[in-house]
């Protein structure tokens, strides 16, 4: 059990910040909510007793109850449609899907319900819940636990798409996708939950929609998100090494983007590498490239390039690092485009 | 299991269900239409004929209805049929796009929808223009839907009347996480407590989130009564494509009670809603209630039934008609004089000369509309969308292009 860093007794000054892995991070964002907002409440399978099979969740239902932290039972459509019910009765719920290739039995409540009801009922309803659902490949997992479906959620209108890349951000995204009265797909890179990082509890945070320009560099853009952001920071690394600095963007916001940042670089750089797991036709990859061209046309000294999984299932494990782009193939679009 | 009478009703000890129950194609139609003639699964306390039957378990809920409660639950029976018709005849004249007419089902909707309390929430699916009624939303602020205005103008919250849900099942599930919110506030134990019903029909019972939404509800003992209405039609396939088993009797498998009522009888449903009502609000629920009765018109106005069943069987059925006999009820049995029927109609016929008029001067939504309240908190990138059509549109105006 972690120190109750959000105790706001003042007669135990909290620990100002901490190492902590993104899982970690998470799992204090969720608690920190639920200790802001008594109708904040938990729902999904294995949540409870277990504390996920991730345990992004542990030890809330201790702390926090049965009709809080909720076992539901073993359906995607039950968990996502009981929290509209509930979202409507005026909670706020939290529910997560195990594994991103089983949000699908979801689709149907989340498409027709979650990112309708508000719009339906013009402004009368609001639904503020959070999907959460791990996502991406790289853990060696058998079919339908490595998939990267954010794009089908930013297609659809009426819903807002997140992802957050590091533990700071998750610990802050987190809490603030639970305070936004929209509904929220919540992406989380599921083979990041281990990589570590200091926090901050005093530190301000960034808004929720907003992308960050994690590295400043002159010669190429990167624009990622969630588990690429890593890869795409270790090829800008490397690429310095060999004298190319490349600007590394974390777009965090998925829909709507936040591309100004992306904008501004690619003015200066003048080019860009999309760089995402998901498979890239008709994707947030191929929407990025869409939207720069058209906004920096004349910046643009190659055309844009993209770095992404390849329009086929996710391949079994064993082949899933030819699949992912990595350091290698980053590095590779960035020397094509400098060498346009 | 020779005969569908033994199908149906299995005594206990026979064996699991899964293996005694082989019947035949017939056997299944039988079982699933097994109807108001003694059937005694059947709750009826009003026959088609008019006639009061007494019945020790169910009286009691309504005990309390007065001669001149009856002729309130005739009225909103008449005026709900009333503004069904008339908005029949607007689509006919080009007025709707389309409607979703509820004949026959008024009685099904008027006495479940009559024995809500106040503090009681409705999940309607999209034919619940009677409950609709029960709930204070105006037949006007139905238009919108299907004149295409709107999705739904009326207020869910402030009606305790969800908006229609077209995406069949849905919003069961809606329902049971309501139902589920009202049981963790605490509202739920005493006389006070709240409850909520869901509608959905016959077809939808195959869905799966009808029976997710069973197993939701009776996992967390929500106070929620399901409200199937078995109007025998889902557009062309009978029920005997959507089941083996006669609905209610699926309650079962789920753990909870389940009933089938007349549909076409204002007071038993008004029984026995009241009842799965009280059981929710103490905490006894879910509860499922089949509303047997019969899609008298067609499944939208879009649909031909003669493509599909018979007229013997509509003509069966109109002999059945839920208004019919409560009138000849409270004609021969409460001294109803002809002055409240002539009354009741021309209320009536006031009702749909201000739908009538309401329809036909509904203001066109404002191109905007379509970019307005997608999001509680905004998105730049539609609003610039926005900004940048009604920049596009107001070329239009007043010019040649």
């Amino acid at each position: 059990m972690a120190a109750p860093v959000m105790n706001k007794s003042a007669e135990s000054p909290r620990t100002s910040s901490q190492t902590v892995t993104l899982g970690k991070s998470l799992n204090l964002g969720l608690r920190a909510a639920m200790e802001a907002d008594p109708k904040v409440i938990v729902m999904g399978e294995d949540v409870g007793k277990l504390g996920g099979v991730f345990r992004i969740t542990d030890g809330l239902q201790k702390d926090f109850g049965e009709q809080r932290v909720l076992d539901t039972p073993l359906a995607e459509s039950g968990i996502i449609g009981t929290a509209v019910g509930l979202a409507i009765r005026g909670f706020r719920p939290v529910c997560e899907i195990q594994f991103d290739g089983f949000i699908f039995p979801a689709f149907d409540q989340i498409v027709s319900q979650v990112a309708k009801l508000r719009f339906r009922s013009q402004g009368k309803i609001n639904l503020p819940m959070v999907i959460r659902v791990p996502f991406g490949g790289g853990i060696g997992a058998v079919e339908h636990h490595s998939e990267s479906p954010e794009s089908y959620f930013a297609h659809t209108a009426g819903l807002k798409v997140v992802s957050c890349s590091n533990p700071v951000d998750a610990y802050w995204m987190i809490q603030q996708a639970i305070r936004c009265d929209d509904p929220v797909l919540f992406f989380e890179p599921k083979r990041r939950y281990y990589e570590k990082a200091e926090l901050d509890f005093d530190a301000k945070p960034e808004p929720l929609f907003a992308s960050r320009v994690l590295r400043k560099g002159t010669h190429a853009t990167i624009a990622t998100y969630g588990p690429m952001v890593k890869t795409c920071l270790e090829s800008a690394a490397a690429a310095a090494e060999e004298g190319k600095e490349l600007e590394v963007i974390d777009l965090r916001a998925l829909s709507p983007m936040d591309l100004t940042p992306v904008y501004d670089s690619v003015r200066r750089t003048g080019h860009l590498v999309v760089v995402s797991e998901a498979p890239g036709e008709a994707s947030l990859s191929s929407e990025i490239a869409a939207r720069v061209q058209q906004e920096c046309f004349y910046s643009l000294e190659a055309p844009i390039l993209r770095v992404t999984g390849f329009d086929a299932p996710y391949p079994p494990s064993k082949l899933e690092e030819e699949f992912l782009p990595d350091l290698d193939r980053v590095l590779d679009a960035v020397d094509r485009s400098l060498g346009w | 299991m020779s005969s569908p009478e033994q199908w149906t009703h299995p005594e206990p000890g026979v064996g699991p269900a899964a293996t005694a129950a082989k019947p035949t194609a017939e056997q299944v139609i039988a079982g699933l239409r097994a109807t108001s003639e003694g059937g005694p699964e059947l709750v009826q306390l009003l026959t088609p004929e008019g006639e009061r039957v007494p019945n020790s378990q169910w009286d009691p809920y309504v005990s309390d209805v007065t001669a001149e409660d009856l002729r309130n639950l005739y009225r909103d029976m008449v005026l709900t049929r009333r503004v069904d018709r008339e908005a029949n005849a607007l689509q006919r004249q080009g007025q709707l796009g389309i409607w979703v007419p509820l004949l026959g089902q008024e009685a099904a909707q008027i006495g479940s929808g009559r024995a809500l309390k106040p503090q009681d929430m409705a999940f309607p699916s999209y034919r619940e223009h009677g409950v609709a009624w029960t709930r204070g939303v105006k037949p006007t602020e139905l238009l919108g839907i299907f004149r295409g205005t709107d999705h739904g103008s009326w207020d869910p919250l402030a009606n305790r009347f969800h908006l229609y849900t077209i995406v069949i099942g849905n919003q069961v599930l809606n329902a049971a996480g309501y139902a589920m919110g009202q049981r963790f506030e605490g509202k739920v134990g005493d006389d006070d407590g709240e409850a909520t019903i869901c509608y959905f029909g016959d077809g939808a019972t195959s869905q799966g989130d009808v029976h997710e939404g069973f197993v939701w509800a009776s996992v967390y003992d929500a106070p929620l009564v399901f409200f199937c209405q078995n109007n025998q039609w889902a557009i062309s396939e009978p029920t005997e494509r959507q089941s083996r088993l006669p609905l209610y009797q699926r309650a079962r498998g789920y753990g909870f009670p389940g009933i089938r009522v007349d549909g076409n009888d204002v007071l038993a449903t008004l029984a026995v809603s009241r009842w799965a009502l009280d059981e929710c609000r103490h905490g006894n629920g879910p509860v499922l209630i089949e509303a047997f009765t019969y899609r008298m018109d067609a499944h939208t106005t879009t649909d031909d039934p003669t493509r599909y069943r018979l007229s013997d069987e509509l003509e069966a059925w109109k002999l059945k008609d839920p208004i019919e006999r409560v009138r000849v009820h409270l004609v021969r049995h409460m001294d109803t004089e002809n002055e409240f029927f002539d009354q009741v109609q021309d209320e009536s016929d006031q009702l749909a000369a201000e739908l009538r008029e309401f329809c036909q001067n509904m203001p066109e939504p404002p191109p905007g509309r379509m970019f307005s309240e997608v999001y509680a908190e905004g998105s730049p990138v539609l609003d610039a969308q926005r900004d940048a059509y009604l920049e596009y549109a107001a070329g239009f105006d007043g010019g040649e292009h």
